[in-house]
């Protein structure tokens, strides 16, 4: 035991590492095969990517928190970090919490400065033995990254037929490799098992906790969604974060909607000059009558906004994902944010409202997917499905995806030729059924159906007009039309504890940290009920729960607090109700943060959890 | 004025096409344009042409952008859908519709600064994409609309209506579309209706991207003396280097009695089109060829028309894709949703 050995209380199951690398050394394929071993050990495990943007040579990051309990959310508190760029050392050796283990390569010495003496260090010369027993330099370099795999089983109590297993899948269609990636994983672990005290107290033990779930991305997801949906036209400008969701539509289309024999694709796929042009495919492929959508990030969003305006007001329907980056602007296109919430509700110029979903993680990307499609076609309008890249690119324990087979699509009025044939006059835009939303018509089905469709001003028979009552009858009628439809997006989610006298509210990919952060207030003796709002315009149960708390905190990841406004100016609710929790740096949000700011708020410090008479609070606490 | 009805009468003397329909089933409403717009000249052109072709006039989508030309659409094939969209942005809806739809008969209608200037980069990828559709680019070197500011296609030298040259270079739209790899590449004038009808015809009935730029002078804004896009500059110095007629597969042919150079191009669907005079050492089915041709009689100052370049391979974006041959739009959902098995299967893919 040549190592300090601080004292850390068994943690089993319940910890969080983190491995720094440089990206563009192939480090994924370790990681994911660290994090899927954990997972196939029954044990609920998350991972995040933190990485950079840029294709080799900068810092990155892949953080895992194994929760028994079943805990989601990012923690920023590291347990153990696998140091394996020296240009991060530093950052990383601080980034330990005290008590806590930093794996290095000890191939070359460690600079004396950047020591810590509360901190265990545990050096392998992963360089060293990789130049011993392998050839080449990018084998070497591809090698070391599974010799830290192994090196993490010894430590951590993985099993070893887990991941022998894992390798063999991964390399069944090169069996050359399965060797020596057997061996780089004995190199770490017969080094680890002899050098230190393994396992460590944080420490894997197998559960049966993951038989019924899956790890999956919401990029992934949602492209299944718009798979199983039906969607025949996607169209798309590659922007981080959401590329890997026309990867994945791409991929399950070449797989479930291609003709093995002939070919032929029941798909069509445009990748376009710029985002305009996608939305415009998607709408014009929309008015034609296919399901069509778009995924793209903010910048996208704000370069479609014209489309978005014209598919409002002409009634075309559309989908479009918004895997939500770090804005404004180009910003900070690896990181996670919810800053597009505004921007999406109102798109484009004029008064316009529109259909938004926001899921919390990729099992719901994929219903909502599905939803969205229904949606958009049921009110012939824009509908977007706004997820972030915490849940559109990293992988998510969710439970297991399934598919009933008597889904029936909802492809809303459309009149076929029959009908257009008995009809004596066809109006694109007439109130028929005065629910707000009109019949529409689809190009080369019958010529009774023709019409001009346009995004200038229109009467509700479909002819142009420049008249302020029959422009006023259009506008008035599709306010109806979108409101409406705050009973037909997914209602709130929502929990109640007993003896709540406060709320938390939140959005999409803050599920998981703020639900965790209820469970540490209310072990703090301050329990807080939960809503999660899931679509807009809202459920008329969102105004009724801020209504039933006279303190409801919402939390959200912008500046500006974009949930909380739209939330006022929407349900017209008491602001004196609603204060802000936010958190906007780019990382996906952690309980702890949460926990501590709602305590902060109510002014309470960490030694005095019991919530007091607002009299007695400090100056400055709300309500 | 579009809600002022057209009375529904037709000249006696006007016969029917194949399906039974006459010239008036093909009109539309009744055009706001300036009286002399050389718009509505193409617009007549175009009814004619649909016309002839005997095409169903559902079947027809029209799509447009913004500006003068982008009213067009609903002056011609009542009948038909149209979608008047964003400015410079007809391509991308073009494209998506026929990605939705791939058996409707697509005409574009747009005008230079909707393709050339806000829409130039759409222009230049339907052309990349090879959308199965006709662009026709109603070209007048202006804006009409806002009052007669210069556009992209304004020669160098020619004047405002208060006299002031155009210092710009010009983008030239017909070396553009040959340059970018479209399949079909014409020129044609609005004045002269002969000329045009056979190439609207031909370009319907291609089989990709087929891209006609009419000179269609706007006789409030630019068509005074110093401008190259007027009627009497365009009579003056038009060259019509490849004059052409188009045979429709259904009809007959019967050759016209013109002498020489005269060169016959099957299309995808069987039918033809003839060049009634194509220069000796001129193939229109070479693109380098007709570049060199169609620069070299613009150094010399003319406004050079016909039909310059034709690829009749016959293929478009939907080849490309490989996508089947029923339109998208009309399959059905078993048809398109893999199912509950194949979700089972997958999942066990993510574990």
């Amino acid at each position: 035991m040549p190592e300090p050995g601080l004292d850390m209380a068994d943690r089993t199951n319940d910890f969080a590492f983190k491995i720094g690398t440089v990206n563009g050394t192939g480090s994924a394929s370790a990681n994911g095969l660290i994090m899927q071993a954990i997972f196939r050990m029954g044990i609920p495990c998350t991972g995040k990517n933190v990485f950079p943007s840029n294709i080799q040579g900068l810092p990155t990051w892949y953080e895992v928190r194994v929760s028994g309990d079943g805990y989601s959310a990012r923690t920023p508190e590291f347990d153990l970090i696998v140091a394996m760029n020296p240009a991060t050392y530093e950052r990383d050796i601080a980034d330990v919490r005290p008590g806590g283990y930093l794996l290095h390569d000890s191939s070359w010495p460690m600079a004396k400065e950047f020591l810590r003496d509360d901190i265990n260090f545990l050096g392998v010369p992963l360089g060293e033995m990789c130049v011993r027993e392998f050839k080449g330099a990018r084998v070497r370099i591809l090698m070391k990254n599974i010799a830290y795999a192994g090196a993490l089983a010894a430590l951590l109590s993985m099993d070893l037929d887990v991941i022998r297993r894992m390798i063999r899948e991964k390399f069944a269609a090169k069996p050359k490799l399965i060797g020596s990636n057997y061996k780089a994983i004995e190199l770490g672990y017969d080094y680890a098992m002899e050098h230190f005290d393994c396992p460590l107290p944080i420490r894997l033990e197998t559960m049966d906790a993951t038989s019924d779930h899956v790890l999956m991305d919401g990029n992934t997801a949602a492209a299944l969604g718009c798979v199983f949906a039906g969607a025949t036209v996607g169209a798309w400008y590659p922007i981080t974060p959401s590329t890997s969701l026309m990867d994945g539509f791409q991929r399950f289309c070449e797989r479930f909607r291609k003709d093995p024999e002939t070919g032929e694709r029941n798909f069509f796929i445009a990748q376009a000059e710029d985002e305009l042009a996608a939305a415009g495919v998607v709408v014009g492929a929309g008015w034609a009558g296919a399901r069509a959508f778009t995924p793209t990030s903010g910048p996208g969003i704000s370069l479609m906004s014209e489309f978005i305006g014209l598919a409002y007001y002409a009634e075309v329907p559309s989908v479009f994902v918004d895997v939500q980056r770090v804005g404004p602007s180009t910003g900070m296109p690896t990181r996670t944010q919810q800053g597009d919430i505004a921007a999406v509700a109102y798109a484009s110029h004029g008064d316009t409202k529109h259909i938004a979903l926001f899921p919390a993680n990729p099992e719901e990307s994929f219903h909502m997917a599905v939803e969205a499609f229904d949606l958009a076609e049921r009110f012939q309008t824009p509908v977007f499905l706004v997820q972030d890249l915490d849940i559109g690119m990293n992988d998510w324990m969710i439970p297991k995806l399934t598919w009933d087979d008597n889904f029936a699509p909802d492809r809303g009025k459309v009149l076929g030729a029959d009908e257009l044939e008995r009809i004596k006059k066809f109006y694109r835009y007439m109130d028929v059924d005065g629910d707000g939303i009109p019949y529409r018509s689809l190009p080369g089905v019958h010529p009774k159906g023709a019409y001009f469709t346009r995004g200038s001003g229109h009467t509700s028979r479909g002819t142009y007009t420049e008249d302020a009552d029959e422009y006023t009858e259009v506008m008035d009628r599709l306010r109806k039309k979108i409101d409406s439809a705050a009973s037909e997006v997914p209602s709130p989610a929502i929990e109640m504890r007993e003896g709540a006298g406060m709320a938390l509210v939140t959005i999409g990919s803050c599920d998981g940290a703020v639900r965790e952060a209820a469970d540490i207030l209310e072990s703090q003796g301050v329990p807080v009920d939960y809503m999660r709002v899931r679509g807009f315009p809202f459920d008329p149960l969102v105004r009724e729960f801020l209504d039933a708390h006279e303190l409801n905190f919402v939390v959200e990841q912008n500046r500006d607090a974009q949930l909380k406004r739209l939330l006022v100016t929407e349900t017209e609710v008491d602001p004196a109700r609603i204060h802000s929790v936010l958190d906007y740096g780019g990382f996906p949000l952690s309980a702890a943060f949460v926990a501590g700011e709602v305590n902060e708020r109510l002014g309470l410090t960490p030694d005095d959890r019991k919530l007091r008479p607002a009299a007695e609070r400090p100056e400055g606490a709300v309500a | 004025m579009t809600y002022i009805p057209k009375p529904a009468v037709r000249h006696p003397g006007l016969g029917a096409n194949e399906l039974g329909l006459h010239m008036r089933d093909y009109e539309g409403t009744i055009s706001t344009l300036c009286a002399g717009c050389g718009h509505d000249s193409v617009t007549a052109a175009v009814i004619q042409a649909f016309y002839e072709l005997s095409i169903p006039p559902h079947r027809i989508a029209k799509m447009s952008g913004i500006g003068c030309s982008a009213k067009t659409p609903a002056y011609f094939v009542e009948q038909a859908h149209g979608f008047n969209g964003v400015h410079g942005r007809m391509p991308a809806l073009a494209t998506g519709a026929n990605a939705a739809n791939r058996d409707l008969y697509y005409i574009g209608i747009s005008g230079d600064g909707d393709s050339l200037s806000i829409g130039l980069g759409q222009f230049c990828h339907a052309i990349r994409r090879n959308v199965n559709m006709l662009y026709v680019l109603e070209n007048n070197g202006v804006y009409g609309l806002t009052k007669g500011q210069f556009s992209a296609s304004a020669d160098i030298g020619s004047r405002s209506k208060r006299g002031v040259p155009n210092k710009s270079e010009p983008i030239d739209p017909v070396a553009l579309a040959l340059t970018l790899g479209a399949t079909f590449v014409a020129r044609g004038f609005s004045g002269d209706k002969q000329q045009l009808i056979p190439l609207l015809k031909a370009g319907l009935m291609h089989k990709g991207f087929a891209f006609i730029d009419v000179i269609s002078p706007c006789v409030t804004f630019n068509d005074h003396v110093g401008s190259t896009k007027s009627y009497l500059y365009t009579r003056h110095h038009g060259h019509e280097l490849v004059p052409v007629d188009f045979v429709p597969i259904r009809s007959e042919i019967s050759a016209p009695s013109n002498n020489g150079g005269r060169t016959s191009i099957t299309m995808h669907d069987g039918s033809m089109v003839r060049f009634r005079k194509v220069p000796e050492d001129y193939d229109p089915t070479d693109r380098l060829s007709a570049y060199e041709h169609y620069r070299s009689l613009q150094n010399r100052g003319e406004v050079v028309t016909g039909l310059l370049y034709l690829d009749p391979s016959g293929e478009d974006m939907h080849d490309d894709n490989a996508t089947t041959s029923t339109p998208l739009s009309e399959m059905s959902h078993e048809d398109l949703c893999p199912g509950s098995e194949q979700m089972d299967a997958l999942m066990e893919e993510f574990r």
